[in-house]
């Protein structure tokens, strides 16, 4: 790290003294919090007309999981390449790891662990020797990267195939090595790129829980981008709900689940024992309770029946009234239970309020 | 950063936890990585295929006649060059080692790049590469670099099996000018070389599946390389030129001008000077005008006459090479690192 060259006396302000005393890039460039690791300021991206990304403002910390969340063509990996340097903001500005990646590319790139979209290997080297030569091309040296490589094949579970070519992979594989892949390098921060498409079921909840276990251990950033919403539901800290290049909702799950919610309690129904001649009846006893406004009957009788109550109304009174009426007519209840938005619904309402989004997302 | 080891806090600092490796020059890694991929390639075996028989035949038919002049002439000058430039009696002219580089060298400088960035592309390497701490150039100079190198190192190995064929087997020793002719044609032949190989690259830049752009690379060269295809047409462009000209000299120049577009022309016409002390002129002008050709007569050049004539040649192939990695260079900065 070298000494910066003499500040503008409007900068001097933000400058901080290392403890070393020499004055470091970072330190002048990162906001007063340090642990923030990746910052946009109104950061736009236009291709001619097409504005894919638009004025967006984002943090993400150290030990944090972001999970950036929209539709395919909502600006997703345009901003992912900017964070990078490897795409010029058309305005505004970013800082990944302490760096502007538009000024000082190499110092965010060799700090930032990126999985594309799509990740491809070198497909006549073994996994080990594409992850050899990322670590060559990141400096380390030959003993330090074998430990490293080493590790990190451990963690994504490809140790047992890692000294086969990398044709052979299956494309949950090649995932999963290009998480490895990303994490050679030791970062910082990771970024990921749709992550858990084209990985089996199983596989996400294994690799999810890979992504909290390093972001616990090893206090990284991380952010990923989905559109497979509820996938990433479980394992991000905070979402970012990102539509047509603007970011329209940021926070918790609950979070944006009361901000986005529809305000009124949703409680699912069973019962037991019941044919389909009675799903009327029952529905009408059910729509007849105190605080209900509407009842969905399911299609067959072992599904619950979706119940909505009135705005505001706490959803314990209303379980309470639906117990009651249920003993009281002699119905076996077996489920009765309040539904939490998922992410997509919460997604999909986000839109809705947005009334110009779809027609940008579509664009 | 070792603040935190005796601290039990688990959350340590993302930033310098430990010193970061220093970064080698990012060009030398890609290079390195694409060397060894090279060597180990099928087209690898299949360059050193065809570059053994561009040395083995023609030096077969080579040595034949050499037996012959050497009886006629001892202690004619530039044996030892012979064995580039002879052809067997009355047979093809491709099967002299210096003509049947000029063929396939081209092709295998195409061979080794076309699919050198398209087809990081395809496999999805691309994105994965240019996030790593390197400058988005060190991609392209490190596989031109990587491309130059093995063909260098080929084309080496084969002007030295040659040269020690004719040594030991032939018991030709060389003289030092003939040492130094051979070396500059090395040097000149790896310089045409590298215009294909930047070429090529251009081409993976420029053309979106590896397929396209070999197809399109190995149509270049069939018009360029391949004689009768390219020349022939440069020389109905010329003499369309030319049909306004006075004198045969004339006519005779203004053709070579039209076939000095090509640089296949320029490389040919620079070998066979390097290679030959007895080319004293390449210009068709000279040849065609009387009086020159009375000194021309049986003279023969030495070392640095020849390379002067030829210096224009190795200018121009230099600075079309550098042209032709230019425009790779400069497409290549500009694209969007998407697929």
């Amino acid at each position: 790290m070298t000494a910066t060259p003499p500040a503008t006396p409007k900068r001097a302000a933000d400058r901080r003294v290392s403890r070393k005393g020499r004055l470091r890039e970072r330190d002048r460039t990162q906001p007063l919090d340090s642990d923030v690791q990746i910052v946009t300021r109104r950061l736009s991206k236009r291709y001619g007309s097409l504005v894919a990304v638009d004025n967006l403002n984002l943090e993400v910390r150290a030990g944090e999981i972001f999970g950036l969340l929209g539709q395919n063509g909502a600006g997703k990996t345009t901003t992912i390449l900017m964070l990078l340097g490897l795409t010029e903001p058309s305005a505004g500005g970013a800082r990944v790891a302490g760096f502007d990646p538009t000024r000082k590319p190499l110092e965010v790139k060799r700090r930032v662990g990126y999985l594309p979209d799509n990740v491809g290997f070198y497909e006549s080297m073994t996994g080990r020797e594409n992850l050899r030569y990322t670590a060559r091309l990141n400096g380390l040296k030959e003993a330090d990267a074998a430990a490293r490589i080493a590790t990190v094949l451990d963690q994504v579970g490809m140790t047992d195939r890692a000294d086969t070519r990398t044709d052979t992979y299956s494309r949950g594989m090649l995932q999963r090595l290009g998480i490895a892949d990303a994490m050679v390098k030791n970062p910082s921060v990771l970024i990921l790129d749709e992550p858990t498409t084209a990985i089996d079921p199983l596989g996400v909840v294994e690799i999810l829980d890979m992504l909290r276990s390093v972001v616990r251990d090893r206090g990284l950033a991380v952010l990923l981008s989905s559109h497979l919403l509820t996938q990433v539901q479980s394992v991000c800290d905070r979402v970012g709900i990102f539509a047509a290049g603007k970011l329209i909702g940021v926070g918790t799950v609950h979070e944006l689940a009361d901000q986005f919610g529809e305000d009124v309690g949703r409680i699912e129904v069973g019962f037991e024992g019941l044919d389909a001649g009675a799903l009327a009846t029952t529905a009408a006893v059910l729509g007849a309770v105190e605080g209900v406004v509407s009842v969905k009957e399911p299609v067959r009788p072992i599904d619950p029946f979706v119940l909505m109550g009135r705005a505001g109304q706490e959803t314990g009174r209303l379980r309470e009234a639906i117990l009651a009426a249920s003993v009281q007519r002699g119905l076996r209840l077996s489920l009765i239970r309040e539904v939490v938005p998922s992410l997509d619904d919460i997604y999909r309402r986000a839109l809705q309020r947005l009334p110009d989004a779809r027609s940008g997302a579509a664009a | 950063m070792t603040a935190q080891a005796g601290t039990p806090s688990e959350v340590p600092q993302a930033i310098d936890r430990e010193e970061l490796p220093a970064l080698r020059p990012g060009w030398l890694t890609v290079a390195a990585k694409e060397f060894t991929d090279h060597l180990l390639s099928t087209r690898f075996y299949v360059l050193v295929v065809v570059l053994g028989i561009a040395a083995l035949i023609p030096l077969y038919f080579a040595a034949e006649q050499i037996r012959a002049v050497a009886e006629a002439a001892s202690g004619a000058p530039a044996v030892f060059l012979a064995l580039f430039v002879l052809s067997p009696q009355g047979g093809p002219d491709l099967l002299r080692v210096q003509a049947f580089v000029a063929i396939a060298a081209p092709l295998l400088g195409i061979g080794f790049t076309f699919d050198a960035v398209n087809g990081e592309r395809h496999e999805g390497t691309l994105p994965r590469l240019l996030s790593q701490p390197i400058h988005r150039d060190d991609v392209i100079n490190g596989k031109f670099a990587a491309g130059l190198a093995v063909m260098s190192l080929v084309l080496a190995v084969v002007v030295a099996v040659i040269a020690a064929f004719g040594m030991f087997r032939l018991g030709i020793t060389p003289s030092v000018e003939e040492v130094l002719r051979v070396i500059t044609w090395l040097l000149i032949t790896i310089l045409y070389v590298g215009l294909w190989l930047a070429f090529g690259l251009f081409l993976s830049v420029v053309i979106r599946r590896a397929a396209t752009s070999a197809l399109v690379g190995f149509g270049i060269w069939l018009f360029v390389a391949i004689p009768y295809f390219g020349p022939f047409l440069v020389q109905l462009l010329g003499s369309f030129f030319a049909s306004g000209a006075t004198t045969q000299a004339d006519y005779a120049g203004t053709i070579q001008w039209a076939q000095r577009l090509l640089p296949s022309q320029l490389y040919t016409e620079a070998s066979a000077a390097i290679l030959s002390p007895a080319v004293t002129t390449v210009s068709a002008f000279d040849i065609y005008s009387a009086q020159a050709a009375q000194q021309i007569q049986g003279s023969q050049l030495t070392f640095d006459q020849s390379l002067l004539l030829i210096w224009p040649h190795v200018v121009i192939l230099f600075a079309l090479t550098i042209g032709c990695f230019a425009l790779a260079y400069a497409r290549f900065m500009r694209q969007e690192v998407r697929a």
